[in-house]
């Protein structure tokens, strides 16, 4: 063995920083604040130890989950430029180890979250890291293109489940708005993304609506879902969640992401060479301040409403 | 010669080892507040079954 190739493996020891990034550290940061907005808008004030402690497993869930879709997209994420530097691609952590981590921080999460804040609570997390990992990374993701719309779902549990850990209950309806936003956002957003990744996916062969119906099928669904998103968006502003602060954020917001969709329906393939995909990359970008700002509003109008200001 | 790889994984080891040993120590102190909120909570009830005390015998005959 020389020198250079025991220096090599060294460099190749796993360190902290990379099993953290195994748990998809931007995906926890969406969780963490949909679930936190979820907890907060919920009508039953949760004590700060058992609220922060549950986001804090709930968040763990998430990064579980993470780890055990990359163990399975391995063979994919090597292939694509926008994920060929995640730990398993690059080298630094085995698929076996990314596997153990996940499902034993999968297990952990799930009894930590039982019982800090209820039986219920512990069960929607162990459905959404189910979900993710089996029915989204396992089957859909590789044999429909409509993987991100089924597996957008399991990015939207995160604000029932904050709801959950507040109140114990799951038969109500504001909850499942704040789901039904996420759902409904999430195909605009990664189609978007798809138009101007496109060669990642038609090289792993992952079919995305882009690769087996093509780029214009893609525009006509982006506004598509775009319109009931813009629907549901705002009409979420009459519900006990919303308020006036919502309403203002959601008509702003959403006329602008109808006239991004809009612009990318109207553009075809040489328009979108031309400018390099500049009005796509810009709807993409606007789509996560979308999210952020609606979850903000509704955050405020929670907040305020102890003092008599949020809400109707 | 031989020594300087073996000092840097050592580091390297020893970083990630400190990394785990300190996450460990943050969640022990995670589940001791968690359990101190949960027993002074007011909704907190001590079981039925246990409410004469832990192993407490509940009945005070023998059995022979």
């Amino acid at each position: 063995m020389t020198d250079a190739t025991t220096t090599h493996r060294f460099e190749d020891e796993p360190q902290l920083g990379d099993y953290y990034a195994l748990m998809k550290p931007r995906v926890m940061q969406l969780v963490v604040f949909t679930a936190v907005v979820g907890m907060l808008a919920a009508p039953v004030s949760v004590n700060p130890v058992v609220g922060f402690a549950s986001i804090l497993f709930l968040a763990i869930g998430a990064g579980a989950s993470g780890a055990l879709n990359m163990w399975w997209d391995a063979d994919i994420d090597a292939v694509m430029k926008r994920t060929s530097k995640r730990p398993i691609p690059a080298g630094k952590v085995t698929p076996q180890a990314a596997m153990y981590l996940g499902a034993a921080l999968s297990g952990l999460s799930v009894m930590m979250l039982s019982l800090s804040a209820n039986l219920l609570a512990g069960f929607m997390l162990a459905f959404t890291i189910f979900f993710y990992v089996v029915p989204y990374s396992m089957w859909l993701k590789r044999s429909t293109p409509q993987n991100i719309v089924i597996g957008g779902a399991a990015g939207a549990f995160p604000p029932v489940i904050g709801w959950i850990i507040a109140t114990g209950q799951i038969a109500v309806l504001e909850p499942w708005l704040m789901f039904a936003l996420i759902f409904m956002w999430t195909p605009p957003h990664f189609w978007a993304l798809a138009l101007f990744m496109r060669n990642d996916y038609d090289d792993a062969k992952v079919p995305m609506l882009t690769v087996t119906h093509g780029r214009r099928a893609t525009r006509n669904h982006i506004l598509g879902y775009t319109v009931l998103l813009v629907v549901l968006a705002v009409g979420t502003a009459f519900t006990a969640i919303g308020g006036w602060i919502y309403l203002a954020v959601a008509l702003v917001l959403n006329a602008l992401f109808l006239k991004g969709a809009y612009d990318i329906w109207q553009r075809d393939e040489e328009m979108s060479e031309a400018d390099n995909f500049a009005t796509e990359r810009k709807f993409f970008r606007l789509s996560l301040w979308y999210l952020f700002a609606h979850f903000g509003a509704i955050l405020l109008e929670a907040a305020l409403k102890p003092v008599g200001l949020g809400g109707w | 010669m031989a020594l300087r790889p073996e000092h840097e994984i050592h580091g390297r080891r020893k970083g990630l080892n400190i990394g785990v040993g300190l996450m460990l120590g943050a969640f022990v102190l995670l589940i001791m507040l968690l359990t101190f909120t949960k027993i002074t909570s007011p909704e907190f009830a001590v079981p039925a079954s246990q409410s004469n005390g832990v192993g407490e015998l509940l009945s005070t005959e023998g059995s022979d």
